[in-house]
């Protein structure tokens, strides 16, 4: 591709980005079921965002919405002064790389490639040259002159990535685009997928419902529950400072404690510990690998609590045990691999590391 | 997997049946096609070439199997044009109504052939509704002739039969085009129109075939609409191998016509399915 590469956005910076796509309280119902409610978002230029959600969350849904393949039953959606949600998808300026590729079988990987643009009129000799070199930024070049269904899966996918982008999209959607490639193949594409979205500088929008690949390749997350949005932050402030008790537990592993505070002190079972929140019943997370196995050493103003373990998982470099504490209260903790089989341990975890949380309200 | 009594079994009945109704008159026809008829109307078995030969000496023959092909092109292209559009629609645009209209397409083929060819009898004769329609909206002083007993009706009468053959092809090859493609094509800012001349009709093109084979075919064999509607002027190669086995009683070269049009339809039918196969991808 032959798009000049826009300034990464580490260094035009976060507060200069510009918002590029606002959907304004977009809401969707199929007949009775209300699969969107009042969705605002906006995305900003060059920005990779990505909406997380369990199937039936209407992530889909949502990013049919902007591709136009659906209406949204009320609101708005503006790409800068142009209104969007009134366009039919052939005039928007937003191309979409299908869950299953959505490859013509018909016409060979280049005629793929080259259909926007032939579709638009644009010059035989600049419809050459674009699609050697979108070929080429995805290495299927080699494979130009075959079908579709000659090439494998990732391949497929490649190309469907060089027929979206070489048109220049303003926006690029992705609908699930890694869910048919195997586990390594589809790591290895989530890192080049994610360098080639810095490269070409056009935004993206990626659905996915895995957590893990949300939070390798997103400048933010979307996280959307039964058709409402839980919150919008990026990976690291998602993944640290959860909003409500649905985020900490579908973004990673936490302990949800509920615990009723008075006088600024929480409790929870046999723990108790400094809140800085106001008195009554409380949510917090805490994260298992904040809560710490402690030996002779003990972290000052830390929460202290023993427990028998009952369950060691092993997962590599780490081990996640269910420790069960004074009280009954069961407490996951991830530690450091270790050989010897344990039965009791000191555990003991920041005051800070305790993030409250809203609870998430119970949606059909 | 299956023991050899049951491969047996529901094997040799299908065989013993092609080979009885269908090897066996083909194998009797074409020889027949190599004998020829005495002056005392006998069949006598020695083998000649003169059928054949007779065939391309005197023009009447393929001067009729010409006029027969003329009018199965043309009840493939009405049928195509009819069914086409037809099917597009009810695969892409008909929502909830997919199913009945569905089956108003099929029902027709339900009806007899020949109640639906007397049924155009009584539509374009010249006391017909359509000449007393005209008449009396004074659209015409007298009865026009050409709509019954010409090319014209058996055309008409033909294309009204044949085309739910050419629609369940076009119908199936539509319904099997995923519609992610036309989303992708749109989301490419193909418009519409776009759309469907580079991603639709390509796709469909595999049915359109075997509608139109369909329909030229079955027209090209057809004896009875042009028997009953067509007049002198609307007789088909068939109607003369029908009076050759009939009243004729000329079975060698009735025989040798019949096998002519079976070479041609199998030719036929060889290039149609060898041009499906080149435009299927699935």
């Amino acid at each position: 591709m032959t798009t000049t590469t826009s300034l990464s956005p580490e260094i035009s910076g976060q507060n200069s980005r510009t918002a590029l796509l606002s959907i304004r309280n977009v809401a969707k119902t199929f007949g009775q079921h209300q699969v969107l409610r009042d969705i605002s978002l906006e995305i900003a230029e060059g920005e990779f965002l990505t909406i997380l959600g369990e199937s039936g969350s209407g992530k889909t849904t949502l990013l049919r919405i902007i591709a136009g393949f659906e209406s949204a039953t009320s609101g708005e959606l503006w790409i800068g002064s142009e209104r969007l949600d009134r366009q039919p998808p052939y005039r928007r300026a937003v191309n979409t790389v299908f869950q299953s590729y959505a490859l013509f079988p018909h016409l060979t990987v280049e005629d793929n490639v080259a259909y926007g643009l032939r579709v638009a009129g644009r010059p035989d000799d600049e419809v050459k040259q674009r699609v050697a070199a979108a070929l080429d930024k995805v290495k299927m070049a080699a494979h130009a002159k075959k079908k579709p269904a000659k090439v494998s899966g990732g391949q497929q996918q490649r190309v469907a990535l060089a027929r979206a982008l070489v048109n220049r999209p303003k926006l690029l959607l992705l609908d699930e685009p890694l869910s048919a490639l195997d586990a390594n193949l589809r790591r290895q594409m989530q890192v080049e997928l994610k360098s080639l979205q810095r490269e070409v500088g056009i935004a993206f929008v990626f659905v996915t419902h895995d957590q893990e690949e949300a939070m390798v390749m997103s400048d933010r997350i979307a996280l959307l529950r039964s058709g409402e949005l839980e919150q919008v932050a990026s990976p690291r402030e998602i993944y640290n400072r959860p909003a409500t008790s649905y985020v900490a537990q579908f973004i990673g592993h936490t302990n949800l404690l509920k615990g009723e505070v008075t006088d600024g002190v929480a409790r929870c079972g046999a723990l108790a510990w400094k809140a800085g929140v106001p008195d009554g019943t409380a949510l917090f997370s805490v994260r298992p690998e904040q809560v710490r196995v402690c030996g002779a050493t003990q972290m000052a103003g830390a929460v202290h609590v023993r427990g028998r373990v009952i369950q060691q998982a092993f997962h590599g470099a780490t081990e996640l045990i269910r420790v069960e504490c004074e009280g009954g209260l069961v407490l996951v903790v991830r530690t450091a691999s270790s050989s010897v089989p344990r039965a009791e341990v000191d555990l003991e975890f920041a005051p800070a590391d305790a993030v409250r949380v809203r609870e998430s309200p119970e949606r059909v | 997997m299956f023991s050899r009594a049951y491969k047996t079994v529901v094997t040799v009945p299908p065989l013993a049946w092609v080979a009885v109704f269908l090897l066996v008159p083909y194998a009797l026809m074409f020889c027949y096609s190599f004998w020829s008829v005495s002056s005392l109307q006998i069949i006598v078995h020695t083998w000649n070439l003169d059928n054949y030969k007779e065939l391309l000496e005197k023009p009447v023959y393929w001067e009729t199997l010409l006029r027969s092909m003329w009018i199965a092109s043309r009840v493939m292209l009405f049928s195509l044009l009819l069914g086409y559009p037809l099917a597009y629609f009810l695969s892409f645009y008909a929502g909830r109504r997919k199913d009945l209209l569905y089956q108003m397409v099929i029902i027709p083929l339900w009806v007899s052939y020949l109640v639906r060819a007397y049924a155009w009898k009584t539509i374009l004769g010249s006391d017909g509704v359509l000449n007393t329609l005209l008449q009396y909206v004074h659209l015409t002083s007298h009865p026009l002739n050409f709509l019954l007993y010409s090319p014209f009706a058996v055309v008409l009468t033909l294309t009204h039969i044949y085309t739910p053959f050419t629609f369940l092809p076009i119908y199936a090859a539509l319904e099997h085009i995923p519609r992610n493609l036309v989303e992708a094509s749109h989301d490419l800012g193909a418009s519409p129109a776009q759309t469907f001349w580079k991603v639709i009709f390509p796709l469909s093109i595999p049915g359109v075939l075997a509608g139109a084979t369909f329909a030229f075919v079955l027209s090209l064999g057809d004896f009875l609409a042009p028997l009953l509607l067509g007049g002198p002027s609307g007789i088909m190669i068939s109607n003369i191998v029908v009076s050759l086995f009939g009243a004729a009683y000329n079975w060698p070269l009735g025989a040798a016509i019949s096998l002519c049009m079976l070479v041609l339809v199998v030719s036929l039918l060889f290039v149609s399915e060898r041009l499906e196969k080149k435009w299927s991808f699935s």
